[in-house]
């Protein structure tokens, strides 16, 4: 590798320049690791995983030794961090790829208008089916969870940060929460069920009690989001308010709350998205049902996630009369709730980004 | 309008540690009074008790009287608030309302407090307050853009004009130049000059020819040694401070003689 620069002829008296690899350095490894492994993979006739491993390893061993021999000790040292940091980043995100790509290859072919519009009452074999009801029943649950969680979040990060700080309360509260973030889905979907049939009777299955068992859930991380974001409000402008007579309760609501508006509607978006998903507590106590039920307080109410664990675990029989290799119609229903899932998820990420950006600060 | 100040006894504690201990003084009615002395030894906090923002730390507590137009400011039946809405406030580091415009903050004081007023007499306290701040000719054509987009002492310019927006009758400044450059340091002197025929003016500096500069009456604070609790040493008339003073501390540290 006689590619590097020859040195500059005349020395300056500071050494203040030294020889680095050419900027390509690093994806001509890459390229010959990855041909040195697939020859050797073709050769001894090794599947993916074999080569890919290989590749890395090659490529985390041979640039940090051509840098060592190049640019020295420290050089040497920062290449090979840094590819060990790529590495974990791929390894990190191929999971995440993968399962995108097997969610919409199986679900988009299972997508069309009447999955969407119709429910899947009086549906038999391959019948087309809807998710219509479970796409209902999945936003009505979520948004009850995200009205009862949201104030009392919020109104007890407030009062952990502006009025209880260094109290004993305060302090049981924060370990409580902390509790609370640990509790597993299924212990707040039996309490729920637990709550309700203690008012109503064992036979109770109702929408508004997955709400309460879902935002048993929510509620920590809305408490824990919230605080952090009212901490990160400097307290000068608390002094400010104060000093231009503004009483407590005013300058939280109108000066604390609003700079700090962005970042609190990130936490709650991000707080609805991880119980969006939740599958244990609505199995319990939310039930399961074929038809549209609009109504939160009566009868039972199917969501996405149940719909797909009963799709998947009862996917109904394969007709005599189709080719052998056909999947029962459950199976293709299942995944393509799972992607409207991760579509409706996503799409409250965005709507999260969009409204924090909006709210944020804005300066000159 | 203005009224004057009397402070007497003042011991002024954070939690357990007294941080200052027995200040007497009178802060005359439209003038400026100015604090001089080493950090640490009190000023800021003397300043903060003056309009009971020292209590918002967690622990701090004063003892002692401060008679603001005959009434004890720390008497039970005071409420802090309005007391805050008379005595407004400039910090050291300028620190506009990051979520309001110019405008917005310049009528901060009236908008939080939900006072109801017509859109005239709203440009009106506001163009007020700003050419009264001397920020005016600066900022009138973007009055809607965000205040933290200003430069620094502009910023500090505007935070002043927020303080007068609610019309106090004292007016307490915490080192209100410190970060700021030449120029915007003499902008705002300009206007404490300008301020002082209807506000009552405190304000605490580390700059010695400031203070010779603006202020009518300078008080000099010092730690009476070192772990001890800081005391006010001498006030008396600014000239008379840094020609003659009655206390040789007061003149080993104005004359850069302080060890």
């Amino acid at each position: 590798m006689s590619t590097t620069q020859a040195p500059p002829t005349q020395r300056a008296s500071l050494p203040l320049s030294a020889p680095r690899l050419p900027s390509w350095g690093p994806a001509l490894v890459a390229v010959v690791a990855f041909a040195a492994s697939g020859l050797l993979a073709m050769l001894l006739g090794w599947g993916i995983v074999p080569f890919a491993a290989l590749t890395a390893v090659l490529f985390v061993v041979a640039l940090p030794v051509w840098s060592a021999v190049v640019e020295g000790r420290r050089g040497a040292v920062d290449r090979l961090t840094t590819s060990l940091v790529w590495t974990s980043f791929v390894l990190a995100v191929v999971p995440l790829v993968w399962l995108m790509w097997t969610v919409v290859s199986n679900g988009l072919p299972a997508i069309n208008a009447q999955f969407l519009t119709f429910d899947m009452r009086n549906v038999i074999g391959d019948d087309q089916g809807g998710i219509y009801h479970a796409i209902i029943g999945t936003l009505l649950i979520t948004l009850a969870a995200a009205v009862i969680s949201v104030p009392i979040g919020i109104f007890c990060a407030i009062y952990l940060v502006e009025y209880g700080k260094g109290t004993r309360l305060a302090r049981w509260i924060t370990f409580l929460v902390d509790v609370m973030t640990g509790i597993p889905s299924i212990v707040a979907g039996l309490f729920a069920l637990a709550l309700f049939v203690l008012i109503f009777g064992p036979q109770i299955r109702l929408g508004f009690g997955g709400s309460v068992a879902l935002s048993l859930l929510m509620i920590p991380v809305v408490v824990r989001s919230t605080e952090e974001m009212l901490r990160l409000v400097p307290d000068d402008l608390r002094e400010a308010s104060y000093a231009l007579g503004v009483p407590k309760w005013r300058t939280i609501t109108k000066v604390v709350l609003p700079t700090s508006l962005g970042g609190i509607i990130t936490g709650v978006m991000l707080a609805v998205a991880r119980v969006i998903g939740e599958t244990a507590p609505l199995l319990v106590i939310a039930g399961r049902t074929d038809s549209v039920n609009f109504n939160l307080f009566s009868e039972r109410m199917t969501t996405l996630p149940v719909y797909i664990y009963y799709s998947f675990t009862q996917p109904g029989t394969v007709p005599f009369d189709a080719p052998p290799g056909t999947e029962a119609p459950g199976i293709e229903r299942a995944w393509g709730a799972a992607l409207v899932l991760i579509v409706i998820v996503m799409a409250l990420n965005l709507i999260a980004r969009l409204l924090g950006r909006i709210f944020a600060v804005k300066k000159g | 309008m203005a009224k004057s100040i009397d402070v007497s006894d003042l011991d002024i504690y954070y939690g357990d540690f007294l941080a200052v201990q027995g200040v007497n003084m009178t802060i005359k009615a439209r003038s400026v009074t100015a604090f001089i002395g080493p950090s640490g030894c009190g000023k800021s906090t003397v300043l903060r008790s003056l309009n009971r923002m020292h209590e918002v730390i967690p622990g701090a507590r004063v003892e002692g009287k401060i008679m603001v137009d005959g009434q004890s400011l720390y008497d039970p039946s005071i409420d802090p608030v309005a007391v805050r809405r008379q005595i407004g406030m400039v910090f050291q580091r300028p620190n506009p309302f990051p979520t309001m415009s110019i405008y917005d903050n310049v009528l901060a004081g009236n908008r939080l407090n939900a006072k109801r007023m017509k859109k005239a007499e709203q440009d009106s306290i506001v163009e007020k307050s700003l050419r009264g701040a001397n920020l005016w000719n600066e900022v009138k054509d973007r009055l809607n853009k965000p205040g933290m987009g200003l430069s620094g002492g502009q910023q500090q310019r505007l935070c002043i004009a927020r303080a007068i927006a609610v019309e106090p009758q004292v007016l307490l400044m915490d080192e209100p130049c410190s970060a700021l450059d030449p120029i915007s340091t003499s902008a705002i002197e300009d206007l404490i000059h300008e301020l002082k025929s209807e506000f009552t003016i405190v304000i605490v500096t580390h700059n010695m020819q400031q203070a010779a500069r603006v202020s009518d009456d300078t008080g000099f604070f010092n730690l009476k040694a070192a772990g001890q609790p800081g005391q006010l040493v001498e006030m008396n008339a600014t000239k008379k401070m840094f020609s003659n003073p009655d206390n040789e501390a007061t003149e080993a540290y104005i004359s850069g003689r302080f060890g």
